[in-house]
C-alpha cells in the first residue's frame, strides 16, 4: 500500500533509477531558469508528452497525482490576476505543474529500492564521517516498516476508546501511543544488538 | 547505538503517521495535520542531534516518492510546491527544539513547551514562509498572512507535545534521550 510506483509497465521502468534521478535534477534547474510563458508551455507539453507512452490508465494514474495541486494553483493564479501581472503567475503555475508531473513520473515508474541503493551510493563518502551507508538503508527500512505499525497502534487505541466513552478519543491517545511505539522501539534495538548490531 | 537507530527510524515514522492520519479540515480546504506535533516531539524527546536526524530521515524518505507529505504527496516535485520551505525547515526545527530541551534544565513541561514553541513554530516558518513567498511568487508580508491561520493550531501542538513529553519523562525516563 505504502507505494506511488505505477503497476502499468512503461520504458521509463527500464531506464536506471540513477539516470532517471540525475535528469529529474537537470531538468528542475532548467525550469527555475526559465521566465518565459511560451517557452514553460513547452516544457509542460514535454512533460504531458512523457507519460502517453504509459497509456491511457498510467496517464490517468499520474492526472489524479496532481489534483492536490488545484487549491495551490487557484490562489497563486488569483493573486497574479488581481496584481495585474498575469504572465509571471502564468510561468509560476506552469513550472510548478511541470515541476511535479516530472517527478510523480520518475515516483510512479521507479522501484523505491532502486532509489534507496542510490541514495546508498551517494552517502558512501558519508561513511568517513561515521554514518555508514548500511546504517542509512537500514534505517529507511525501519521506517517503511514502523510506519503501518504504529498507525495500527493508533487505530487500535482509538477503538479500545470508542468501546468504553461516547466522546471521541482525539488527543487523549496520543500518550499512550508514543508510549507503546516507544516500547516497539526499544523491541527492534534489543532485536538487533542479538543479531551482531547495526554497525 | 542500535537504541538510537531504532528511535530516529521510529520518530521519522511518526511524523509520517500523523501526517496522514487526518486532522481537522478548514472550510478553505486546508488540512490541519498534526505533522508539526511529531516535529516538535523529535526534538523534545530525541534532542538536537538524533531528533534533527529523525526530521532529515522523514524529509528524505517523503522526497524519493514515499506518499507520507501533507495531503498523501511525495517525491521531488513538492520542492517546487508551496511547502517546500517547511519541508527544509523540519530537521532544522526539530534539532532547535531539542537544542532548548537540552541547554535548558528547567521542568521539563515547561522547557519543552518553550522549546516546541521557539523551534517548532518560529524556527519553521523562519523556512516555511520564504518557501512559500519564492515557489508562488508572493511578496513575503503576504506569504506571512497566509500561515498565521495555522498559528494558534501550532500553539496547541506545542502544548500537546509538552504534555506527552512530561507523560514520557514519568512514564519512560530512560527513553527521553534529550535529557539523558
Amino acid at each position: 500500500m505504502l507505494t506511488l510506483v505505477s503497476p502499468v509497465p512503461t520504458p521509463w521502468h527500464r531506464l536506471p533509477a540513477g539516470v532517471k534521478l540525475a535528469a529529474l535534477c537537470l531538468f528542475a534547474l532548467v525550469l527555475f531558469r526559465v521566465r518565459e510563458p511560451w517557452t514553460m508551455a513547452t516544457a509542460l507539453a514535454l512533460v504531458a508528452a512523457a507519460y502517453l507512452p504509459g497509456g491511457r490508465v498510467f496517464a490517468l494514474h499520474g492526472l489524479r497525482l496532481m489534483r492536490l495541486l488545484i487549491p495551490f494553483v487557484v490562489i497563486v493564479g488569483l493573486w497574479h490576476l488581481w496584481t495585474g501581472d498575469t504572465a509571471k503567475g502564468a510561468v509560476i503555475v506552469m513550472r510548478l505543474i511541470a515541476a511535479i508531473a516530472a517527478a510523480n513520473l520518475v515516483t510512479m515508474t521507479t522501484r523505491l529500492s532502486d532509489i534507496v541503493a542510490v541514495i546508498e551510493r551517494l552517502a558512501s563518502p558519508l561513511a568517513r564521517i561515521g554514518l555508514k551507508p548500511r546504517v542509512i538503508a537500514l534505517a529507511v527500512a525501519l521506517v517503511i516498516r514502523f510506519i503501518p505499525v504504529t498507525g495500527e497502534r493508533v487505530a487500535r487505541l482509538r477503538e479500545a476508546w470508542a468501546a468504553r466513552s461516547a466522546r471521541p478519543a482525539g488527543w487523549r491517545v496520543a500518550l499512550p501511543a508514543v508510549l507503546g511505539a516507544i516500547d516497539d522501539a526499544d523491541h527492534v534495538a534489543d532485536a538487533l544488538r542479538a543479531r551482531g548490531g547495526a554497525g | 547505538m542500535e537504541k538510537n537507530l531504532a528511535y530516529v527510524a521510529l520518530f521519522a515514522a511518526l511524523i509520517a503517521v500523523l501526517t496522514v492520519v487526518p486532522a481537522i479540515t478548514l472550510p478553505s480546504g486546508v488540512p490541519i495535520t498534526a505533522q508539526t506535533l511529531g516535529v516538535m516531539l523529535c526534538g523534545t524527546v530525541l534532542g538536537s542531534r538524533l531528533g534533527g536526524l529523525a526530521a532529515l530521515l522523514y524529509v528524505m524518505l517523503g522526497l524519493i516518492g514515499l506518499p507520507i507529505l501533507a495531503g498523501g504527496s511525495g517525491g521531488f516535485g513538492v520542492l517546487a510546491g508551496p511547502s517546500a520551505g517547511f519541508l527544509i525547515g523540519f530537521p532544522v526545527a526539530a534539532f532547535v527544539t531539542g537544542l532548548i530541551v537540552e541547554k535548558w534544565r528547567v521542568r521539563i513541561g515547561v522547557s519543552a513547551f518553550v522549546a516546541a514553541v521557539v523551534g517548532g513554530i518560529a524556527a519553521l516558518y523562519a523556512f516555511g514562509i520564504p518557501g512559500i513567498s519564492i515557489n508562488a511568487g508572493i511578496p513575503m508580508d503576504k506569504a506571512a498572512l497566509a500561515v498565521t491561520p495555522f498559528l494558534a493550531g501550532d500553539m496547541l501542538k506545542a502544548a500537546l507535545a509538552a504534555l506527552i513529553t512530561q507523560g514520557l519523562a514519568k512514564a519512560r525516563p530512560e527513553a527521553l534521550l534529550s535529557r539523558a
